[in-house]
This record gives C-alpha cells, structure tokens and sequence, in this order.
C-alpha cells in the first residue's frame, strides 16, 4: 500500500542494522541520519576497533608515519548507534528479519545493510601460514604485526604477489632500505588490473627502486627453522629465496560465508544486488529489506552493460553506503541507482597512480599524454570502440576528462589525436591483458556475468 | 562506556580520488601533510590539539576539498559494546 505511512513509521521508529563496522558500514550510518532517520540504529564488526582507514595501512604505517592503531575515521556526523564490536555475525535469518550473532544474540531489523567487506587470503597451506614471519595486510592488527617487524630490521622481505597491496608494501619496505624479493604470477606487476603495457612500466620502476622482482613465477612452499621461523621460499623456477619476512598478498575473499544457507544471494563473489544496492536472494528475485555495500556487493553497472561487477574501491564503497542508505528509506520511485565511475588510486616507488572506469575490461590501450619511458602519461583504456577506462602515472589532475569520456561513452580511439603534440601522433595497441581463463591473485575489479545467481568461480592455489 | 583517549585528537581521512595534488595542504599543514614524489600525498591521520588551527585552514583551502576531519568531537560519538 503506497502512501500508508510504513516508510513514515520505518523513518520514526524503525531498526535498521548494518553489518559492517568500516568504511561503508560507518558512511552509512552517517547518511541514514542524514536522511533523517530517526529509528534505532545498530552497527555490528568482527573488529573490536572503531572504524578505520585502511589506505594509508600499506602507506603510512608500513613507512612508520603513522601506527597503525591511530587511522580511525574521521567522523562526519554523530550517528547515535549501538555498536557491537568485537563480535561477528554468524547467521541471517530472512522470515524472521534477523541477525544472529557468534556470541548467541540475535539482533532484529527492519532493514539491514550488509558491508561485511574482504578478507585477505591466506597462504593456501595452513602449516606454512603459520610459521613465524609470515603475514597478510588487511587489519590494522595486521599492519601493527608487520611494521613492528620492518621495525625490527629483517634481513630480506619477500612478498608474494605483486598487485596493488604487494606492490605498495615492497615500495615502503625498499623507502626503508630493505631488500625485498616480489615474486608474482603474472608476466608483470599490476597486470591484472592494468594490463601488460602499463604493467611493464611498474616493473621498471620496481626494479629501479632495487626490488628483486621475478614474475611468471610461483612460490611453491615457505620453509622454517627448528623454531618455526620463516626461513626460506621455494620458486617454481627451481630457485630458493632466503627470507624472514613473507608478505603474502594474494587478493582477497569475501566475507560471505556467514550468509551460507541464508537463501540470500551471496556466495565467493559477493552479494548480488539491484543497481540500487538491493540484495537478490538466491532465486534471482530482488529483496525488499536487504542492501548491500563495499567490496562485498556486486552490482550490475548500467554505464558498463549492466555487468556484475565488485569493486575493491575506497570510492566505491563510500558511493554505495550513501546510495543503500537512501534507498532502503525510499519509495521505489525515489531510488536512485549506483552508477558512479570507478576509480582508485595507489601510491607507490614515488609515483601517484590513478585511474577511472574500468581498465580490466579493455582490449586496448593509447597513450595520449606524456610517456610509458618517463612514467608519467595518461593510457586511455579502449573496449568495443568506446573509452572504457583511465589510468595516470603522476599525470592524476587530467582524470575528470577522462571520466567525462568514459560517462557519455566516447568513441575510442578517442577524436583527438594526442593532447600532447607529437609528430605522426599515436596509434593504440594491444593492452595486453592476462588471458582471463588463467587464474592470477585477482584485479580489485571482478566482472561476474549477468546471473544474481552467478556462483561461478575458482581458484587455484599456487600449487 | 565511551572509549577513554589520553588526548584529544582530530581524525583525518583524505579522499584521494578527488585530490588532485594541488599541495597547499602541504604548505598550510606541514606537520600532517606532505607531499610524496610529485603528485602522491603523505598524511597523518591523527592530528594533535595543537595542530588544528593549521588543519582547519588546510581543509578550508584545498581547491577540490578533498579533506575530511572529524565534524563531531570524538568523546560525543564514542563506540561501546553497550546494547
């Protein structure tokens, strides 16, 4: 019944639960308010920590300007919630409208925001990952752990992945004057993400910066002492590294699996919703009370042919919160769809990386300013003759234009010839993407088909 | 129970999709910001009581506005396990 007062009540006295205690789950909350939200509001983390920033966890801490405990964020706006932190839902029930918790509680809701996030994936064998001296980077307990370990002056760090996070944390650890050994799947750093031709770029830049860097390489085992301290790792190449600090950083997996059984759409890939952040359940048929938000939704795309994509993006994360918020207060004509650009940025061996749209669905690529040798350029990503994507090294004030580009879908090559003149101008070129059927540690865009239901996916351990 | 803190502090996130490295934070907030190669940006989340007159003129004169800090003082939006 529209116009019955159910969506005046929910406003006034409603329960609305997020699940979730960082970034989206604390924007959220702020938005809810200020929406004028003025029911009971509880916020749930696994963490016992307020919520966090986690950028500058791989940045600023690793570099020892930051400790890693002192990131919380800023807060925008009070939000008058019940926190309960420290404990993690373990169960949802949809009949009932409500969430359980590990501790036994069960908290109800009218309406429940899901913003479970990622967790970093483990080195696959369990006895290797427990050795001393070998860690992943999500949590500020993580970063505490390593950077008071780069403290202590190891004598090399090896880090197993070279994406963004690998790719950082090497940076800070060679900033610190400390040898460091990436050894990557791919055929070069951030390939995933940007392709062969701008991966080739960061390579260059790892290896001036002094990293030992090996791609087409995996680490087959990690190897202790009698004490259980991490000591060495074997390459598929037949090498051994001499190690005592491993970093593993082999993307993430998402924190779903306490929606097992649930009947809600959610499985390693994520959530699926609605453009509006609307939960489906596992039928394929959208929910009315359920939103999701973070890198733990999947979202069809209209800018990007209603594609499912997951976005592991601060951005994304803080454009979803507030777009949830909204809606889960809205008459369904008054709901707005997420259909903000992509964009991320990464900071590492002194130069700014930033890029919009989604590079990893590109076939091309054409440098239109600066160049690959000088790293500093902008790549214009190409797809089906549109502008699909950016990327700028140190070249970030010049981004608008290109996202301008990609939201009225340009053609591509794009009409101009270069921005910077150069004789015979430029031609684009293969962007040399990993072949998408050979699995790699994952790109922090995932496109997932078009099915809610879609729970296709695989990962084979570097074994 | 609010979270006691020894001192009070202002929280500061910068939204690097929007910055543009444009600097004057670094110029009008060096003890938190400060520039790393040419474009990327360095901050501490954390600034110190002392530190806010500067802070506030930082957030106020970035061309993208690209800073945010706490808008509410810390201690009134605690975070408790209360129910």
């Amino acid at each position: 019944m529209r116009g019955d007062g159910a969506l005046e009540r929910l406003g006034r006295e409603g329960r609305i639960v997020v699940v979730g205690a960082s970034l989206a789950g604390l924007r959220a909350a702020e938005a809810l308010r200020d929406e004028g939200f003025a029911g009971s509001l509880t916020v749930i983390g696994d963490e016992p920590h307020e919520p966090y920033d986690r950028p500058p966890l791989s940045k600023q801490v690793l570099l020892g300007r930051a400790s890693a405990g002192r990131t919380a964020l800023p807060r925008l706006r009070a939000v008058d919630a019940t926190w309960r932190l420290g404990v993690a839902a373990s169960g949802l029930d949809m009949a009932a409208g409500l969430v359980r918790l590990a501790d036994g509680d069960e908290v109800p809701y009218d309406r429940l925001l899901i913003a479970t996030g990622v967790r970093a994936r483990p080195w696959p064998q369990e006895a290797e990952a427990e050795l001393d001296g070998v860690f992943v980077l999500r949590t500020s307990d993580d970063s505490a752990a390593l950077a008071r370990r780069l403290d202590a002056g190891p004598e090399r760090v090896l880090v197993i992945g070279a994406g963004f996070t690998g790719s950082e944390i090497a940076s800070a650890c060679r900033e610190r004057g400390l040898p460091v050994t990436v050894a990557e799947r791919g055929a070069a750093p951030l390939v995933g993400a940007l392709g062969g031709v701008v991966g080739a770029v960061a390579a260059d830049m790892q290896r001036e910066g002094g990293v030992d860097l090996r791609c087409g390489v995996m680490v087959t085992a990690l190897e202790g002492d009698a004490s259980g301290r991490v000591r060495a790792a074997r390459l598929s190449d037949g090498s051994t590294v001499e190690t005592d600090v491993v970093v593993v950083s082999l993307g993430a997996t998402r924190n779903t699996e306490w929606l097992a059984g649930s009947g809600l759409g959610a499985g390693p890939r994520g959530i699926a919703c609605d453009a509006g952040c609307r939960a489906f359940d596992i039928r394929g048929i959208v929910t009315d009370d359920i939103y999701a938000a973070g890198d733990v939704a999947r979202c069809p795309h209209p800018l990007f042919g209603y594609q499912f994509l997951a976005l592991e993006h601060w951005g994304n994360a803080v454009a979803q919160a507030r777009i949830a918020a909204h809606n889960m207060l809205s008459e369904s004509a008054e709901r707005v769809p997420h259909m903000e650009v992509p964009s991320f940025w990464s900071a590492q061996f002194g130069v700014n990386i930033k890029s919009v749209g989604v590079p990893s669905m590109a076939t091309e690529i054409l440098i239109t300013q600066g160049s690959l040798e000088s790293r500093r350029f902008v790549g214009v990503y190409g797809y089906q003759g549109r502008v699909i994507g950016a990327v700028s090294f140190d070249h970030g004030r010049w981004l608008p234009f290109y996202q301008e580009l990609i939201e009225t879908t340009a053609p591509f090559p794009p009409p101009f010839a270069t921005v910077d003149r150069r004789p015979g101008g430029q031609r684009p070129v293969d962007a040399d993407f990993p072949d998408p059927s050979v699995p790699t540690h994952g790109p922090t865009v995932t496109l997932s088909g078009y099915s809610p239901a879609d729970r296709r996916t695989t990962f084979t351990p570097a074994h | 129970m609010p979270l006691e803190r020894t001192d009070p502090v202002v929280r500061i996130a910068v939204d690097l999709n929007r910055c543009q490295g444009y600097a004057q934070c670094a110029f009008l907030a060096p003890d938190v910001f400060a520039m790393h190669g040419e474009e990327a940006l360095l901050y501490v989340p954390e600034a110190d009581e002392e530190q806010r007159e500067q802070l506030a003129r930082a957030v106020a004169a970035c061309p993208v506005q690209a800073i945010l800090v706490d808008a509410v003082d810390v201690p009134a939006e605690a975070v408790s396990g209360a129910r």
